[in-house]
This record gives C-alpha cells, sequence and structure tokens, in this order.
C-alpha cells in the first residue's frame, strides 16, 4: 500500500526522450540506485519466499439474522504478516480477501475517529493503533465486552453516547466579551489543564474496561466523568456554572462509585489519566460542602 | 418518511456548522450521517485555521496569499467571502469553548503555515480538526439538533427535467446501516451535502476509509457539475506505510527536510530559494518525489523531516500529538531520530459546483466542505483554508438553506453566456454503460426512468418515494445476486490505477491508461454482488454503493486531468510544462448528462471587491 510514483516517474522519463541532459553525478546516482533497487527486489522476493509468514487472528462472529452465525463462535483466518501490519490491517485484509460479511466500524486508521475499539487479547484497543508484532499469537479479536453486540465486532454505542451526552458536554459561560473579534482569555496553564480531557475521541475503550459500569449501568462512566472535568476546570466558564456541573457529577450513579481501580486509564488509548480526573472532581465536590453518597 | 426543514448530509466540520446555523434560523434541521458525528475525518485535520486576527494582518492579505496558493485558479468572490468572514467563525468557536493553543496573554495562538505572508494559522495542538470537529458536535447536542447516525445516505430525489437548472431537489434516500431499513427523508427547505473528500480514489492517502466521493458523485449523476476535480493535493509530509499525515505545522515550527544525503533539498537545489520547506504544497511534494527520482531519496522512496533542533519541550507543547503518530504508525521518534515522510494524496480542490451562499445549480441542493467547490483553493489548497472553509461556508449554507436572504452571489453556476464547451480525446468512452437509453444507470437519481407521467410536475413528496422505490430496486438488485465479482478487488483495481497514473507526475499515456483501467472497472461493475445476506450493519452492501461512487468520481479526475494540458498548481502534466494563462483561466466543469459526461468550461473570476487579483509567476 504505497504510491508508485517513484517507477512512474521515471518510466515517464524515459518515454520522453528525457528534456535535460544529466549531470555526471546524477548519472552515477542513478546507476546506483537501479543497483540498489535490483538488489532490494532480490532481497525482497528472497524475504518473502522464505517467511512465507501468516499471521493467525481468531474472530468473534454473531448475526443475529443468519442462521449459522445467531450461535456466536470464533472464525480463524491466516493473514499474510507485513511489518507494520496493525490488527485493523489484518481484519480489513480478511474482510477483503476471504470473507466480506466480516463486520467491524473503522475510518480514520490514525487512532483520531475512535471507531475501531475492540477487545485485542483480553484487552481493551484500538485496531489501528495495535500493531501485529507486539501480540502473542494467534490474536484474538472480540467486540469489546459489557456492551450489546450488533454483529461480529459491531457494539451497540447507544447507551455510552447517552452517558456522554448526560453530562451537559458543552461549553457554557454567562460571560462572553462583547465583541464578535474577541476571545475569551485562558491562561496556559489553565489550556494544559483541561488539555487531556479534551484528547477523548469517544472510543468506550474505557466504559468497556470499567468494572462498576458493568454492574451499573446508569454510572456515568469514565469517559463522561472526564468530559465533565474538561469542562468543569475550564476558567473560561466561571464558578457558577463549575458549581452545576459539579452537581451533575456528584450525583448517585457519579464520581464517588469509582473504586480507583485504574482500569479505565489503564486502556486509554489517548493516555488520558481519567481516574486522576475522578478523584479530583471528587476533591473539589468536597471542597464546596456537596453532600456525597 | 421523516420529513425537516433543512437535512444535513454528512456531519464533519461543514455538515455540523450547517446545521448549528440552520437551526439559529430557526429551521427544523436534521444531519444524516454514515458515521456518528465525532468519527467524520475532520477529526484527523492537524494544521489549523488561518484567520487574520491579528495587529499588522488584514482579510486582503489573507486574500492574496490563497489567490496566489490557487495559482489564479480559485474565485475572488469566493476567497475574498472566505477571508472575511474566518476571523469571526474562528473567534465563534472560540466562543463556544475549542480549547485552542495559546500565548502568555490568553490569547489564541497562531503559527506559519506554508504560502502565508503572516502567521495566521490559528491552531490547536497539532490536532485543531479534532477539537473543531468535538466542539461543533457539542454545540449541536446543546441544540438538540436531531441526528440520524450510521444512515448511509444513497440517493437524492430530484426532479426529472431535461434541463439540469430546471431540476429541483426534494429530499434522499437513505439506510440504517445498523437495521438495513430503507428511508425517504423530504427536506422542505434544502439539501446540503457535506460529505467530506474523495480520497480513497487512491490507496496511499491521508484520507480515512469513509471519504468514497459519495456527495459529488451522487450530484453529478443527479445533473449537476463537477468542478476542477483534477486539482488533487498530494500532501509532502506522510508516512510511507500507511499515509498518516504528519502536519505542515511541523515545518511550521521550524522542521527541516532533507534527502539521504542530508541536504537541506528545498534550499540547496533551489525549489524555493525564499521560502524553503514552507513553500506551497504542490512545489514541496514534487521537489521530494524529484529528490527520489533523481536517486537521492532516502531508501529510493522517501525523505526525512527533521523537528529534533526545535527542543523537547516545544515539541511537546505544539506537536505533541506528531511524537504519538510516528511512533505508533511508524516506530519512529520523532524527538531522537528524523521522521520519514513522503507525498499522498490529502485533499481534492475540486468538488461539487456551488457560489458562496453553497447553492449549486439544481434548487434545493447545496454543498460545502471537501465535497464542494465554490472555488476558494483552485489549483492549489493551503494548509489552513480547509478549516476556514467548513466553518464559513458551513455557516453560509446553513443559513441560506434555512431560508436567510444573504444577497444574490456573485458567482454564477451552471452555463452562461461565457461558458465554453469542451473537448478531449479519450481512448475509451465514459460515463455509463448505456448511455442514452433507459438503463437506470443513466438516469437522474429518483428521476423516472420509464418517463411515466411527462411533463406533470410531482409533489415533492412523490419525488421522494419514487427515489425510494429506485434505490430499494437498487439494493434489492445487489443483495438477489448471489455471484459475480465483490467490490474489494475492484476498488483496489481502482485505487492501484489512480496512484500509478494520476498521481503528483503526470503523463498523456499514463491518464489514457487511467481511463481504460476505470472503465474496464466500471464495466465489471456491473456484476458486482453483495455476499453478506444479512440486513443488520450489513457494510458490504455500503462499500459496494459507495464504490459506484468511486469510480464516478475516479473518472471525472482522470478526463479533467487530461483535458487541462497545462502545468497549474497541483495539476503537472509532463509534456506542458507551463501555465497557460491565455488558454487555461478557466475552471473545468464535468456534466453527467444523463450518462454522457460533457466538459464545458467558465471562466475564472479574478475581479474582487477592490481590485482584480492579476496573474503572476508563483514562486516561493
Amino acid at each position: 500500500m504505497s504510491t508508485h510514483a517513484t517507477q512512474e516517474q521515471e518510466g515517464a522519463e524515459v518515454d520522453a526522450g528525457d528534456s535535460k541532459p544529466h549531470s555526471p553525478h546524477q548519472d552515477r546516482r542513478l546507476q546506483e540506485k537501479a543497483t540498489r533497487e535490483e538488489q532490494s527486489q532480490r532481497e525482497s522476493d528472497e524475504r518473502t519466499r522464505e517467511r512465507e509468514e501468516t499471521v493467525e487472528i481468531k474472530v468473534f462472529r454473531y448475526d443475529p439474522e443468519v442462521a449459522e452465525k445467531q450461535e456466536p463462535r470464533f472464525d480463524t483466518f491466516h493473514v499474510p504478516f507485513e511489518k507494520g501490519m496493525t490488527v485493523l490491517d489484518a481484519v480489513m485484509y480478511a474482510r477483503d480477501h476471504y470473507d466480506s460479511s466480516l463486520t467491524f466500524r473503522h475510518s480514520c486508521r490514525q487512532a483520531i475517529c475512535g471507531s475501531d475499539a475492540f477487545f485485542i487479547n483480553g484487552r481493551q484497543r484500538l485496531g489501528c493503533q495495535t500493531q501485529i508484532a507486539e501480540l502473542d499469537t494467534p490474536v484474538r479479536i472480540e467486540p469489546l465486552p459489557h456492551q450489546e453486540v450488533v454483529k461480529d465486532l459491531v457494539v451497540d454505542m447507544d447507551s455510552f453516547y447517552e452517558q456522554m451526552e448526560a453530562v451537559e458536554p458543552y461549553f457554557q459561560t454567562n460571560d462572553l466579551p462583547e465583541g464578535d473579534l474577541d476571545e475569551q482569555r485562558q491562561s496556559r496553564e489553565n489550556r494544559e489543564k483541561i488539555k487531556m480531557g479534551t484528547r477523548c475521541i469517544w472510543c468506550a475503550s474505557c466504559m468497556s474496561s470499567c468494572n462498576i459500569a458493568a454492574g451499573d449501568d446508569q454510572y456515568l462512566g469514565p469517559a463522561p466523568i472526564s468530559m465533565a472535568y474538561r469542562f468543569a476546570m475550564d476558567e473560561r466558564e466561571g464558578e457558577d456554572i463549575q458549581d452545576h456541573r459539579l452537581r451533575i457529577i456528584e450525583q448517585e450513579h457519579g464520581v464517588w462509585r469509582c473504586q480507583t481501580q485504574f482500569s479505565c486509564t489503564n486502556v486509554c488509548p489517548k493516555d488520558i489519566p481519567l481516574t486522576e480526573h475522578i478523584q479530583e472532581l471528587k476533591r473539589e465536590a468536597v471542597k464546596k460542602n456537596l453532600k456525597f453518597w | 418518511m421523516h420529513e425537516h426543514d433543512v437535512l444535513v448530509v454528512g456531519a464533519g466540520g461543514a455538515g455540523l456548522r450547517a446545521a448549528i446555523a440552520a437551526h439559529e434560523e430557526g429551521a427544523d434541521v436534521a444531519i444524516v450521517t454514515k458515521l456518528h458525528p465525532v468519527r467524520s475525518h475532520t477529526g484527523a485535520a492537524e494544521g489549523g485555521i488561518n484567520a487574520a486576527l491579528r495587529d499588522g494582518d488584514s482579510w486582503q492579505d489573507h486574500a492574496y496569499d490563497t489567490m496566489k496558493g490557487s495559482d489564479y485558479l480559485g474565485d475572488a468572490p469566493a476567497i475574498e467571502t472566505l477571508c472575511q468572514d474566518s476571523p469571526e467563525e474562528t473567534i465563534q468557536l472560540e466562543h463556544w469553548g475549542m480549547p485552542f493553543s495559546r500565548e502568555d496573554d490568553g490569547r489564541v495562538s497562531q503559527r506559519p503555515f506554508g504560502g502565508l505572508s503572516f502567521p495566521r494559522t490559528t491552531y490547536a495542538g497539532a490536532e485543531t480538526g479534532h477539537h473543531l470537529l468535538h466542539t461543533l458536535y457539542q454545540q449541536v447536542v446543546k441544540r438538540g439538533i436531531q441526528v440520524y447516525d450510521e444512515w448511509y445516505v444513497s440517493r437524492l430525489a430530484v426532479t426529472e427535467d431535461p434541463d439540469p437548472e430546471k431540476r429541483e431537489c426534494h429530499g434522499i434516500v437513505a439506510f440504517d446501516v445498523q437495521t438495513g431499513e430503507v428511508a425517504g427523508f423530504r427536506a422542505r427547505k434544502g439539501v446540503v451535502l457535506a460529505t467530506g473528500g474523495p480520497g480513497q480514489v487512491f490507496d496511499h492517502t491521508t484520507n480515512a476509509v469513509s471519504c468514497t466521493g459519495d456527495g459529488p458523485a451522487m450530484a453529478y449523476r443527479a445533473g449537476v457539475p463537477m468542478e476542477d476535480m483534477e486539482f488533487i493535493q498530494f500532501h509532502p509530509t506522510t508516512l510511507p506505510s500507511t499515509g498518516v499525515l504528519i502536519s505542515e505545522g511541523v515545518r511550521g515550527e521550524g522542521g527541516i527536510l532533507y534527502n539521504d544525503i542530508g541536504e537541506r533539498f528545498m534550499f540547496e537545489h533551489g525549489y524555493a530559494s525564499n521560502d524553503g520547506e514552507l513553500a506551497s504544497r504542490d512545489v514541496v511534494a514534487r521537489a521530494e518525489l524529484t529528490e527520489v527520482n533523481e536517486g537521492r531519496g532516502v531508501d529510493d522512496e522517501y525523505v526525512h523531516l527533521d523537528m529534533r533542533h526545535l527542543g523537547e519541550e516545544r515539541i511537546i507543547d505544539r506537536l505533541e500529538n506528531i511524537l504519538h503518530l510516528a511512533g505508533d504508525f511508524e516506530g519512529v521518534d520523532g524527538l531522537v531520530e528524523p521522521m520519514p515522510v513522503k507525498p499522498g494524496q490529502h485533499y481534492a480542490m475540486g468538488g461539487i459546483e456551488t457560489d458562496e451562499n453553497g447553492e449549486t445549480l439544481v434548487s434545493g441542493l447545496y454543498a460545502v466542505g471537501e465535497c464542494a467547490c465554490v472555488s476558494v483553493h483552485g489549483s492549489n489548497r493551503l494548509g489552513g483554508n480547509a478549516l476556514p472553509e467548513l466553518i464559513v461556508f458551513g455557516a453560509r449554507a446553513g443559513r441560506h438553506a434555512a431560508g436567510t436572504d444573504l444577497g444574490e452571489a456573485i458567482i454564477e453556476t451552471g452555463r452562461t453566456e461565457d461558458t465554453e464547451i469542451g473537448e478531449v480525446d479519450t481512448p475509451v468512452a465514459p460515463g455509463a454503460i448505456h448511455a442514452g437509453d433507459t438503463d437506470e444507470d443513466a438516469v437522474a437519481d429518483g428521476g423516472d426512468p420509464r418517463g411515466e407521467g411527462a411533463g406533470v410536475i410531482p409533489e415533492p413528496n412523490e419525488v421522494v418515494e419514487r427515489a425510494l422505490e429506485a434505490e430499494n430496486r437498487r439494493i434489492d438488485h445487489l443483495m438477489e445476486k448471489d455471484e459475480g465479482v465483490q467490490q474489494a478487488e475492484l476498488r483496489a483495481k481502482l485505487q492501484k490505477t489512480m496512484t500509478q497514473n494520476v498521481n503528483v507526475f503526470r503523463t498523456e499515456a499514463g491518464l489514457k491508461q487511467a481511463l481504460r483501467d476505470i472503465r474496464e472497472v466500471r464495466e465489471q461493475y456491473q456484476d458486482v454482488y453483495v455476499d453478506d445476506p444479512s440486513r443488520t450493519f450489513n457494510t458490504d452492501l455500503q462499500q459496494t454503493i459507495e464504490m459506484r461512487n468511486l469510480i464516478d468520481t475516479a473518472e471525472a479526475i482522470t478526463l479533467g486531468a487530461l483535458a487541462r494540458d497545462e502545468f497549474r498548481g497541483a495539476h503537472w502534466r509532463q509534456e506542458y510544462q507551463e501555465r497557460r494563462d491565455e488558454k487555461w483561466l478557466k475552471h473545468t466543469l464535468l456534466s453527467w448528462n444523463d450518462g454522457t459526461p460533457e466538459l464545458w468550461y467558465k471562466p475564472v473570476i479574478l475581479e474582487g471587491e477592490d481590485k482584480t487579483y492579476e496573474p503572476k509567476v508563483r514562486s516561493y
């Protein structure tokens, strides 16, 4: 999967009978390059012959509509291994070459859209961010635990989105500057403080890893609370809004449910210190003398 | 049937901004998107938002830079609108809480970017798009705007009229990816397409898997022209193995490009003796490939981008995300070694022809963002100009679709007295396989192929119903077949020929080969089938429909590239090494013309509000 512009352009130059004479220096380089290309092609062929390496992946399958998939099962695929291959590359290969019904969400391939959180070898990870070479084989790929499976690796995200939206995840202030071109000021320190909280990509890995969330479906959960943290700590919102936000997260199914097991922090693909955010909100709530459960 | 005033298709930056604007004007607006909004590819934008916010800068300077960057193929009214509206729209994002990077005095940070005469790229780390996307989605949540997420829009409901300019768009047809339900959506006031780029026509691209040119292809088949499709931006700094983008911000902060023998080639080989690494993207991309082709590439494939000298503190402060990307996707630690980079497909300057209110020539149909061509970017987009386009034209289209008077647009869509018919010598016929007959493939989406009720203007609801029936027929047809060819094979074939033949360096022979290959893929597509029998989350079906859009988009790109016998901006032709202003100060337009594509041209508008932009030699 790379451009072939190099060879293409070379071919093009030859076709045109070459418009510009090469310097001896350039000729030598082109010569060297041709030799190198030959050699690297030879080496690559040898490698392919020697290795013929494949990686074995076991993928969870389920489809409520298809008779043979109504009972969940694992399918095994052998995918040709390439250096740098990710788990997402492997399932895409399996889908495109072996079974087009193999179903999973994915989009950006660069850990920013948050679509492809799977349970890979027993841990929540993004498929695109996980190198096959770093995993024990066969690689076991399952949908995120604690969420209803829609089909294969696709889980129902609705309850996650509802929890995210339950914390009023939008900026609020009573004190905007007058002019349309006047920005609110924010210190670098304050921006730094909320930075990690703003990195959330809504992948739901944390929610899936959290035992408390598994047992209490009303628990706001790590990502929503961290989202609340990102706003509650944003100095641009002002104190009255902060009070309002703390009331939302200190409710019965809010921050006090967290038992600081750090599983959310451990699995977060963006390294957000979720547990710390939750702890800090607990401290803020205590400082404000809000009742706690 | 679902019914709303305004329907926005796609939920990236442009779509979300359009929805918010329409909602603020009091419209009942809904967003229909094949992803959940936060999954949209705007989130992958890194660099920033160009906006003339500071003393010493002005919208006029921003407009001049943009016109120059476009290689004089942008339309002045569009460019000036962008540059005038960007400051307010950018500060609007700040007022909605977007976490911009900050200066010591608490104001938002700006940095230098390629092709800019002032450091006006307003940024939030190296993840500006992520923050823009999330900030806008937060405002959608706040307003309670309805979102049909994971609904794939596969057809527009447009009236049938021999003259596309008399057609009206009354809605869309979409299917719920999760359940397979196909439904009609009536739009009482307007449909806004905001479907993003077509990067998946190439195999080495920074674009997401979902960037499949759905909007342009659907609009095109409904009679709306595609404009300037040949202009594809290849970003100079993508990771070689995956195409993941390394922001121009790295060079903006002082990152340096080296070839295999340690030469700072942008200067030492004279590609851009003044601006060096910060020349326009097309200039840097060609320079890199020339280095590689002349034997000075690293591993004969790429060059090095070095930011180590910036120091850990500055890198972490402003470019931290780049460290993660280089580490996760290339296994390189940007703090201790240079990063390998090479050009990769990044952005489509062309798209659906619109005016500066986002309107297309089909009444009630709008397009904004990367899927549209206003035209702001002309033949080459400057870094930092995509995000302001989303918010400026997203807001305008949303307001206009909701019924707000924005004044008459200066840019005229469709054919005018200045229109010139184009000709291009193609090795195979482009367009529909059975053009001219009643094959469904050839009619405008939503039209009645049998011509029943000709002369009677159907009720809007009926137009949507007919489109729904047509879409159900197509889906049933794809699902019922149980043998043939699968879309993955066709997609790979199409991507391969586009990457080989319609890349940074283009030749007549290569472009013709691409057209032959595209034709072959189009013929094979007649035998395409969906293997997955399930209606539940059938991504096989979705990708098969997307594949049709990729074919039409790829063909439009290649036809434009073959027709344009000059070198301008991102479009380099081996046989024509000069910009030819006497012939080519005009936009390429391609109409589907019921299956027999027609090429035509309209002049570039260089007359601005207060001055006319005179084409100059573009040097950096």
